[in-house]
């Protein structure tokens, strides 16, 4: 194998929960507040998930106090410590682009339940 | 000072302790052998020569098979010479990548890509003309200067033969030294091409590691 698969395989986390562009996730982020770190959790729909190996990366979209925020964060980051999948969502494209165009009830997603 | 002669392997991104994605240069450097001591008595000047990488049989002529039975070491396909921070370096020690450590600053020197005969744009960074509208000057270097003078200014930037020059990058960190594949892994671009033999040197322009910020 060439040197540089090697290196970026290195880097690659070996567990990363099954989602998919659709699903609601929740990430916990470290982030350096004041000298401190800390952890930070950031829930809602992931949008796009997009780029292989270690340069994987994902966008996560959540309305909060009424205003859309988009957070885009590398799957393999250190700094994403872990992704928990809170819910399956049921839609027919990788890329939820259209999503930051539509408000409220519109802005839904259909969620797959999974019988347990 | 430190020096090493390496290899340019190619560049991807790399997760940093602190948690920055950094775009990365991997050399494959060293290990290198000490060569050649050269002395003031002997050859006018105190330096020496690093060797790197094994040379196909072939290419070691029985000149150079004699000089380096002489000196005791095994033939290298690349010969260096450096003259800072030589001091503790006899014949037949070798250095490693682990003579650096993340953080540090190096200087890398390579010969830069080819590319052969090139115009102003691409060689000089000139703006070029206007492409539509009867500008007729698209890519060419315009004015070439002073028409009283009558003869072309020395020095002027022209089209010509652009790359395979040596080439330095100053002053780049040290993300990583693999010490086990004798990896080197430095920031941001490194002049040549995949394959190059590139020299990675302290950097002269940055105060050591300690000395300030």
């Amino acid at each position: 194998m060439n040197v540089i698969d090697l290196v970026n395989r290195e880097q690659r986390k070996d567990q990363v929960p099954d989602f998919r562009a659709g699903d609601t996730v929740k990430v916990y982020s470290k982030v350096i507040e004041g000298g401190k770190e800390r952890v930070q959790m950031f829930e809602g729909v992931v949008t796009v998930r997009k780029g292989g190996g270690s340069t994987e990366s994902i966008t996560v979209r959540r309305i909060a106090h009424g205003v859309g925020v988009e957070k885009t964060f590398l799957l393999h980051s250190p700094r994403v410590e872990r992704i928990e999948v809170s819910k399956r969502g049921i839609v027919r494209r990788s890329r939820l682009y259209y999503l930051s165009e539509k408000v409220g009830k519109a802005a839904r997603i259909r969620e797959k339940r999974t019988s347990k | 000072m430190k020096n090493i002669l390496g290899r340019k392997v190619g560049m991807t991104s790399y997760f940093t302790d602190d948690g920055r994605f950094v775009p990365v240069t991997v050399i494959e450097a060293g290990p290198c052998t000490v060569v050649e001591r050269r002395t003031k008595e002997k050859h006018g000047y105190e330096a020496v020569a690093l060797g790197f990488g094994t040379p196909k049989r072939r290419r070691v002529t029985r000149a150079l098979a004699g000089h380096y039975k002489k000196q005791g070491v095994d033939p290298v396909r690349f010969v260096r010479e450096f003259r800072d921070g030589i001091e503790e370096l006899e014949v037949g020690t070798t250095v490693t990548v682990s003579a650096f450590e993340p953080g540090d600053r190096v200087d890398v020197i390579g010969v830069s890509k080819g590319h052969g005969f090139s115009g102003a744009i691409k060689r000089h960074n000139f703006s070029g003309g206007g492409a539509s509208h009867g500008s007729m000057i698209h890519r060419q270097p315009a004015s070439n200067g002073d028409t009283n003078a009558g003869r072309v200014t020395r020095g002027s930037r022209r089209p010509g033969h652009y790359g395979t020059d040596r080439t330095t990058h100053q002053n780049l960190e040290v993300v990583r030294a693999d010490a086990e594949r004798n990896l080197l892994l430095v920031r941001g671009p490194v002049p040549g091409a995949k394959n190059g033999l590139v020299i990675v040197c302290s950097s002269v322009k940055t105060k050591p590691a300690g000395a300030s910020a």
